[in-house]
């Protein structure tokens, strides 16, 4: 990045899975002040926030945060970015800081999805006593399932397939084997959705929901918050050796969208902005694939991890069966994928997601991963990828 | 004669019925839906343009899961039509993966979505597996 480095200075993430006594309000406190307490701040040295909350609508989700934890004053960005909200949250503070605006920054997300069954989506009006034409295909109903699925999983799954096709040595099982190793990882995360481990026969004999993916293979609803504190550099020498200390250097912060191709407004196509955001990443970062200790990837459902494994550049382009086969991704591999237990299995409380999975990276950089430590992690990549479409990649460095 | 209206603006009926894009004058990708420019060189003049009525299965999934009043489960798809892509339900097949397969070839097929208190008909499209397909696995 041109100019100042940003580090992560405190960092906390609720516990994900039910929450019915807590509301949105609830749970981004709990995320705020965790990350507050975590960096040795509090809400009188925040110079910026940025919030998201997708199912809050229009709501003031930040202020109503603040009306908890801190009104100071200052101003806040509420930021909606589908699954990547979380992610252009934390780069709205970070930009702040960058443009010498602030010197503290603090980003949250939060969402309440338990119950709210599967990322189904394309909630449909009813069909009239008269056609009448509306709508950008001039239809006389809702096309979902007349024309295609809108529903997550169906697009993911046609992404996994279309991968597949394009490649060879793709298949169901394979689909499902990475379900396998993301929920086996999250048996070692207390703060997981699901902790369970499942067999590959039970995976792939649950409900089937878009074919490949079966509910296991999809990530999981649950609630969740997650929270951020960014300084500058100048800002980090002013502080305790221990705080800098346990600082974790933000080496790259991308967003991107997806470019125009052929075929991209029939099927969304993941690959490219996600290509895109990691070439810049690693460009600003100095940093290769091959330097990563561990990512945290976009793993809304297990067809989807089997493709960003590819735009990430983690393997040679096409080879990402062969990658997953060679067990390169389970934690004890060269290159562990989703040690968290992934969206499949930590869970996808939406806007919570993208600062959650710099969560996890963070704790293994600062070398306080517990069970799940992958040992002596010094760089580590977190990507979200949202429809419509946005990804974010951030890079991250342990302090030296 | 029962009065018939194509289910969207892109479909037309014929015969023989075909989707028809909007392609852009200056650098002719095509879309399907009501353009204001166009996404790929910002151009803002279109003109129609007839899709090739026979295609090949890029990429499908089988949908188990669906909005109420969709039949479950049915094949959802992506059909490269002579290099435009077009979304569709692959329909007239058993819909397991032994008999919906990527590459797969395809033609487009027309079916009747409903009827209106008016008694019209909204005429849909789909794809079906070109002939020997379904049988030969
Ligand atoms: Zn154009």
């Amino acid at each position: 990045m041109a100019g100042e480095d940003i580090w992560i200075l405190g960092i906390h993430m609720t516990k994900f899975g039910k929450h019915p006594d807590r509301d949105t309000v609830d749970l981004a406190s709990e995320a705020v002040l965790g990350a507050l307490a975590d960096g040795g701040v509090t809400m009188k040295d925040v110079g910026v926030m940025a919030a998201g909350n997708l199912m809050g609508g229009a709501a003031a989700t930040g202020q109503l945060i603040q009306k908890q934890v801190g009104q100071t004053g200052i101003p806040v960005y509420n930021v909606a970015n589908a699954c990547a909200t979380g992610a252009t949250a934390l780069r709205t503070v970070i930009m702040s800081l960058k443009a010498d605006e602030s010197d503290v920054g603090l980003a949250v997300g939060v969402e309440k999805l338990a119950g709210a069954g599967l990322l189904v989506g394309g909630s449909r009006a009813a069909d009239s006593d008269t056609w009448t034409r509306r709508g950008r295909f001039g239809q006389v109903a809702p096309v979902d399932g007349r024309i295609g699925t809108d529903t997550m999983p169906g697009v993911f799954a046609q992404v996994g397939m279309e991968y597949g096709h394009r490649y060879g040595g793709v298949d169901f099982e394979l689909f499902a084997r990475i379900a396998e190793k993301n929920h086996a990882h999250s048996t070692l995360n207390p703060l997981a959705s699901y902790q369970k481990r499942f067999s590959l026969e039970e995976i792939m004999n649950d409900v089937m929901i878009a074919y490949p993916n079966t509910r296991p293979m999809c990530s999981a609803n649950c609630d969740g918050a997650a929270a951020a504190v960014v300084v500058t550099d100048a800002k980090r020498k002013t502080l305790s050796l221990e705080q800098q200390r346990r600082c974790v250097k933000v080496s790259a912060s991308v967003l991107t969208t997806d470019p125009w191709e052929e075929a991209c407004q029939i099927l969304p196509n993941v690959n490219t902005l996600t290509r895109n955001a990691a070439q810049q990443a690693y460009e600003t970062a100095g940093v290769g694939p091959e330097d990563l200790d561990l990512v945290e990837l976009h793993d809304c459902f297990a067809t989807a991890e089997l493709v960003h494994y590819d735009n990430l550049m983690l393997c040679e382009e096409g080879g990402a069966a062969d990658f997953f086969r060679s067990g390169a991704t389970w934690r004890d591999g060269k290159m562990p994928v989703n040690v968290s237990g992934g969206l499949e299995s930590k869970g996808h409380p939406i806007a919570a997601t993208g600062i959650a999975n710099i969560w996890e990276v963070c704790h293994h950089l600062r070398g306080e991963a517990k069970d799940r430590q992958i040992e002596g992690a010094k760089v580590g990549l977190a990507h979200v990828i949202g429809l419509g479409s946005a990804c974010g990649v951030h890079i991250l460095e342990a302090a030296a | 004669m029962t009065n018939q209206i194509p289910f969207v603006d892109y479909l037309a009926l014929g015969p023989p019925p075909h989707l028809v894009a909007h392609e852009c004058d200056s650098c002719s990708a095509r879309y399907f839906d009501h353009r204001n420019a166009c996404a790929a060189c910002g151009g803002v003049s279109f003109h129609d343009a007839d899709v090739d009525t026979v295609g090949e299965v890029r990429a499908f999934t089988i949908v188990s899961l669906a909005a109420p009043g969709i039949p479950v489960p049915f094949v959802a798809a992506v059909v490269d039509c002579g290099g435009t892509s077009v979304r569709g339900n692959v329909t007239n097949v058993t819909p397991d993966p032994e008999h919906v397969s990527v590459g797969m070839k395809v033609r487009l097929t027309t079916s009747v979505v409903g009827v209106d208190a008016q008694g019209t008909e909204a005429v849909g499209f789909g794809f079906e597996p070109l002939e020997g397909v379904t049988n030969g696995g």
